[in-house]
């Protein structure tokens, strides 16, 4: 999942300081099973913000929204008429939500309520660790099913630095090496020998450093009209 | 010349750098490093300073690139100085902060500019240094580095396989290992990973133990590493308690045993004045230091030493001394 985190509550008042009316808008998806934008942390957020201003003797009209997916054009449809009665759109859903919403809504401000964090997992009870930094080409088939991209802090591809020590990273102690955890998975799996291979510089084009990523699959695509040329 | 004489004539090996680092270990000689820290500012004179601390009493000396992630004067310009002095500088490069082409044309200008050595490190990560909010690049790791730089300079191409014009730098190329850190098991075998890239020569972490370093070494004698590559040990003096505390809480994977802690107490017992007992302490991890050397020189596989006196050069030409390395500078 997308996990994200709320934003201080000060950095959102910030935000809204020239508006006299905003619509808060959940996620019924990512950020709800994450517990930071679900229908009650809309209602949080809003009784927070009415009050503050309140006291501050500017009041703010707060309006409660909540969609299945900000991600996806068909779930945004039902906001319509809703966002029309406000000055802004405040969105309780990760950065492709925020997006998706300025892009439906063009004439409405829309603002990020959330710091969209990583993907990742829950890994206890109220704990979320990353897992994938969409890299564009999936190495774990050569790792165990540990990803040093995202969870080694130099991304290494050739085995653990010298600062792995005692199975932890020497960038924070309360992290375990991931190569520690890719050579203990291939010692129990019996495929040490692969770890002996030379990886070679990874092609990142596919990664962020690319340019913006596209995914195009043409045999899903809507048929277009063709162009007076074709 | 006919024919019958060229024959007679033995074969010569082409060097592959023309550095006296290079020279120095394939006539088998045991070599012997150290390291200089640049200055965080530009004062050419402090490197100079420590240049002629160290000439003539090593065969080259590692110029660290940002080590501990902290800004400083940049590892090739502080080695064209310490080239300007006289001492052969093997320049430290780290993936963290550096993409390949950054790395490719640094080296191509350090290679045109006299730099003999490299030594490819991935690099201290910037969450320890003074500029946490940096963004790191690690764009290829330490051992991809160790082959983008044998494949310029062997193959005479680029990191995307296109020919370098004129031929690549010629560098004699080092990497390093930690035979302490974890886990265990896989540190010969990453050692030789390095080799098999390209590594010329290996610098290890600093050894305090001596058995444990011994018992890694068995295992890359075994693996027959030692036979492709040049084994430097890290060495390294101790300035005091407060020193051997920082070591092992803030270096990770550094085996320091308690002995140490024990036999720098001793040596200020009976010292009251502040001054005496720091020296007492110098004094005593030199002759640790020493020892080391001695232990470490009789350890199969081992090429020579490298001894790192941080922010303390003028502890080499002493140490270098009492080991019997050598009794006067050279060259």
């Amino acid at each position: 999942m997308i996990v994200a985190e709320k934003k201080p509550l000060e950095a959102v008042a910030r935000m809204l300081e020239n508006y006299d009316r905003v619509l808060a808008v959940g996620c019924g998806t990512c950020v709800t099973v994450c517990f930071s934008g679900s229908g009650k942390e809309v209602a949080a957020l809003a009784a927070s913000l009415r009050m503050k201003r309140r006291i501050e003797g500017t009041p703010l009209a707060v309006g409660e929204g909540m969609v299945q997916r900000q991600c996806e054009w068909e779930y945004l449809d039902p906001l319509a008429d809703q966002v029309k009665n406000y000055d802004a759109v405040l969105s309780l859903g990760c950065g492709v939500g925020v997006q998706t919403l300025a892009k439906r809504f063009p004439g409405t401000r829309v603002l990020p309520a959330l710091n969209t964090l990583f993907m990742g997992l829950p890994t206890e009870q109220g704990v979320w660790e990353e897992r994938c930094q969409g890299c564009g080409n999936c190495v774990l088939d050569k790792t165990g099913g540990i990803c040093p991209v995202s969870r080694c802090a130099k991304q290494l591809f050739n085995g653990p630095c010298g600062g792995s020590q005692n199975g932890v990273c020497e960038v924070d102690a309360t992290v375990p090496c991931a190569w520690h955890m890719i050579w203990e998975r291939a010692e129990a799996l019996g495929m040490t020998e692969a770890l002996m291979e030379i990886e070679p510089a990874k092609d990142w084009s596919t990664s962020r450093d690319g340019g913006l990523r596209r995914m195009v699959r043409e045999d899903l695509r809507a048929p277009r009209e063709e162009t007076k040329e074709g | 010349m006919s024919l019958a004489n060229a024959a007679a004539i033995p074969p010569e090996t082409t060097p592959k750098s023309g550095g006296n680092l290079e020279r120095v270990l394939s006539a088998g000689q045991f070599a012997v490093t150290a390291e200089l820290g640049p200055p965080r500012g530009c004062d050419a004179d402090a490197v100079r300073r420590k240049a002629q601390l160290l000439k003539g009493w090593v065969d080259a000396a590692n110029v660290t690139d940002n080590q501990a992630a902290v800004v400083r004067m940049s590892s090739i310009a502080t080695g064209l100085l310490m080239i300007a002095e006289g001492l052969e500088p093997i320049v430290q490069m780290t993936c963290r902060d550096r993409n390949r082409l950054a790395m490719q044309s640094d080296l191509l200008g350090a290679a045109a500019l006299g730099v003999h050595n490299l030594l490819c490190l991935s690099g201290d990560h910037q969450s320890k240094g003074d500029h946490p909010g940096a963004k790191n690049v690690h764009d290829v790791d330490s051992i991809q580095l160790v082959a983008m730089v044998r494949g310029m300079r062997d193959e005479g191409h680029y990191q995307n396989g296109k020919d370098i014009p004129g031929g690549g730098p010629r560098l004699f190329i080092g990497a390093a290992e930690n035979p302490f850190a974890d886990p265990a098991a896989i540190r010969p075998y990453r050692l030789r990973k390095k080799v098999v890239a390209g590594a010329d020569f290996i610098q290890t972490q600093l050894i305090y133990d001596v058995p444990r370093f011994r018992a890694f070494m068995k295992k890359v004698v075994d693996l027959g590493v030692h036979e492709k590559t040049a084994i430097l040990a890290g060495v390294g003096p101790v300035k005091s308690p407060g020193m051997v505390r920082h070591l092992r809480q803030n270096v990770p994977g550094l085996a320091v045993p308690e002995t140490i802690d024990v036999r720098l107490e001793d040596a200020v017992k009976g010292i009251d004045d502040k001054q005496a007992r720091a020296q007492a302490w110098r004094n005593e991890g030199k002759r640790i230091c020493v020892e080391t050397i001695q232990q470490i020189r009789e350890i199969e596989g081992v090429a020579g030493v490298h001894v790192m006196a941080i922010e303390w050069e003028e502890a080499v030409p002493d140490i270098v001394k009492a080991a019997g390395l050598r009794q006067q500078p050279r060259g």
